[in-house]
């Protein structure tokens, strides 16, 4: 089993962070994935910079814009996170958009997430459709979970398409908007989780977008299994640095 | 011409592709609205209320036809027969009017009341900030900050007209990042507004819908050359592409017809191999931007390339996935013209047709020097739009 599906199958609510590769520094990427990991955070998003981020709001936008001046490339992120499993041992995500994925090649991409022991994939701009006619296959021979979004606007027909072709959890983006776009939580955000709730889908839902605090995380979590956290994150450690994860975790739980 | 090729299809089929290009590679959050319009968009343009609507409206607010003009002069320099498609006498000057006429239809039947678009040169800007005002509609249009620099009186016009304009900050300040600005509007809007996209790019259905739109363009050159000419068809039509709305609009009913050649002309910037350039065909890869899977300036890593051209509405990385099936087919050629050569077209059309081009259009006329046709070839150039918003661009470039 998929480390993934393990950790949502313990009894807690999962607390999962995402950060982008590569910032606030080139090397930051193992130091942040390690604090991480000791701090008690259940599940990591690594962000792999894209020069037209469409779904992503100022803040994480301007952190792939830097990282991506300090170097960042699909490669040079394969090539830090060798020999990751020694020491990490979360489930980790890496969260794109498609096009670098497809350039660098989608089966070569999937085999070099496999050897380093990625357990999944979250690629915002690559709906179901595509996925389901075209790269499918491809992701289930590499054993990669890939994770679809879902937001308040998707019909009750397409999140019960979108369950049936997830193996993992479902991402629930809370409200309409790009990352960092919100801050807390609507009645009619609370309506959206309950709604959810109650389809009784196969897959567990972790909420997205417009977490950045313990207040907000239990919101998020009341209905579903967890939530992730990014904007605000990213925030932390461009005031903070690198070396600041834990402290921006405690806050949270 | 054998049979196959007869029969070829570049119209876009039911998954939203032209062959290999094309589709809807889009957020969740933008699902929603992009089904929606996809489910409806033909259905809606093929109602009879809105087929009158929409002739009515292009015929007496915005001009239509336009004329098909003899450039006597120009031919004869050139050694052909040329046509130009007057797209410049459009109510607005330039051909992005007969798309937001439509689309602004589109979005009152789907039930929209507030529109977003974004814009390079400013036309197209200008154009959705005319129908909105048109329609009294709420219109926000998403610029890049180095075009509000150099297009500075269509900015104006577009404030006069009642629109906001936002400042694209991000990445190269132009047309791409205009467009990332809007969708990311859209995203945080998904309910209330239509996103008027201005060229034939964007996820499946917009390069159709807005192809469609554009296609009165050689509906009428068909009627027009017939009457001039005796037959329908010319021997080439040539267009500029940046994300190549009026190449679309003056190939559209000429696609499947392989005896016109079709033209398709590019920026080439200071040069194709400068690094200033915005030649996709010849710089490009298969890539995805904005929704659609076509020809893409990028670099190996896959991150998007700033492109350059001294025209505002060709500095785009990519073309729409039309243009994208008809390069790689070899149904169209694909010329790249310089910011140079551009300019002294421009200034060539004006002294001998008493016509100032916009420099979009200057690329397609520039083609003269390098390209040579038979005395007796029938060419039609889309005349895409007129110069008066890019006097300044002129003056600097000529000391005028």
């Amino acid at each position: 089993m998929n480390r993934i599906q393990l950790k949502l199958k313990e009894d807690k609510k999962l607390l999962s962070l995402y950060f982008t590769a590569g910032y606030p520094k080139i090397e930051d990427t193992r130091t942040i994935l390690s604090q991480l990991q000791d701090s008690g955070v259940d599940m990591v998003e690594i962000g792999l910079p894209f020069s037209d981020p469409l779904a992503d709001g100022p803040t994480i936008q301007a952190s792939s814009t830097k990282a991506l001046q300090n170097g960042m490339t699909t490669e040079k992120l394969f090539s830090q996170l060798e020999g990751v499993r020694d020491e990490i041992h979360i489930p980790l995500i890496v969260m794109g958009y498609f096009n670098p994925m497809l350039q660098y090649g989608v089966e070569k991409f999937c085999k070099r997430c496999q050897e380093i022991g990625i357990d999944g994939i979250i690629m915002p701009d690559l709906p179901l459709a595509e996925y389901e006619n075209n790269y499918k296959a491809i992701f289930e021979k590499y054993g990669l979970l890939n994770v679809f979004l879902i937001t308040p606007q998707t019909s009750d027909g397409r999140i019960k398409a979108i369950d049936n072709a997830s193996d993992g959890f479902i991402y629930m983006v809370s409200s309409a908007s790009t990352t960092g776009g919100t801050d807390g939580f609507s009645n009619e955000t609370a309506t959206y989780f309950e709604r959810i709730a109650s389809m009784n889908l196969k897959n567990e839902q972790v909420v997205g977008f417009g977490i950045s605090d313990a207040q907000s995380f239990q919101d998020a979590t009341q209905y579903q299994k967890g939530a992730i956290i990014g904007s605000a994150f990213i925030k932390h450690i461009t005031a903070h640095g690198a070396s600041s994860v834990s402290d921006f975790v405690k806050q949270i739980r | 011409m054998n049979t196959l090729e007869k029969e070829k299809n570049y119209q876009v089929d039911e998954q939203g592709y032209y062959g290999d290009f094309g589709g809807a590679f889009i957020p969740e959050m933008l699902y929603p609205n992009v089904e929606e319009l996809r489910s409806q968009y033909i259905q809606i343009m093929e109602e009879p209320s809105f087929q009158k609507e929409f002739k009515e409206l292009l015929k007496d607010y915005v001009g239509r036809p336009t004329p098909l003009y003899f450039a006597e002069r120009f031919s004869k320099k050139y050694g052909a027969k040329i046509y130009l498609k007057r797209e410049d006498l459009c109510h607005t000057g330039a051909h992005k009017v007969n798309n937001t006429i439509g689309q602004i239809l589109m979005a009152k039947r789907l039930g929209k009341n507030r529109i977003i678009a974004e814009t390079g040169a400013g036309q197209h800007g200008v154009a959705t900030a005319t129908v909105c005002a048109l329609m009294g509609l709420e219109c926000v249009v998403y610029m890049g900050a180095i075009d509000i620099k150099r297009q500075a009186p269509n900015v104006a016009r577009m404030k006069m007209l009642g629109a906001t304009v936002k400042s694209a900050e991000s990445g190269s300040k132009t047309l791409k990042d205009a467009t990332n600005e809007a969708i990311r509007d859209w995203i945080n809007n998904p309910v209330d507004t239509h996103y008027i996209i201005g060229s034939v790019v964007g996820p499946h259905p917009y390069p159709d819908m807005v192809a469609r739109f554009q296609a009165v363009i050689s509906e009428e050159t068909k009627k027009q050359l017939l009457e001039k000419e005796g037959q329908e068809n010319p021997d080439y039509v040539v267009a500029c592409v940046g994300g190549g709305s009026n190449a679309a609009g003056l190939y559209y009913h000429y696609l499947n017809q392989p005896e016109v050649g079709i033209i398709a002309v590019e920026a080439a910037g200071k040069g194709v191999d400068s690094g200033e350039s915005a030649a996709t065909s010849a710089l490009g890869r298969e890539g995805i931007i904005h929704g659609s899977k076509t020809l893409l300036m990028q670099t190996d890593d896959g991150q998007i390339t700033e492109p350059y051209s001294i025209s505002a509405g060709l500095d785009y990385p990519g073309v729409g996935p039309m243009h994208a099936n008809l390069y790689r087919s070899g149904r169209g050629e694909f010329i790249s013209v310089t910011d140079e050569d551009a300019m002294k077209a421009g200034i060539e059309l004006s002294k001998l047709e008493g016509i100032i081009p916009a420099i979009e259009t200057s690329h397609a006329l520039a083609i003269f020097e390098t390209r040579k046709f038979k005395k007796d070839d029938v060419i039609v150039i889309n005349l895409s739009g007129r110069g008066d918003k890019d006097l300044n661009t002129y003056i600097e470039y000529f000391n005028l």
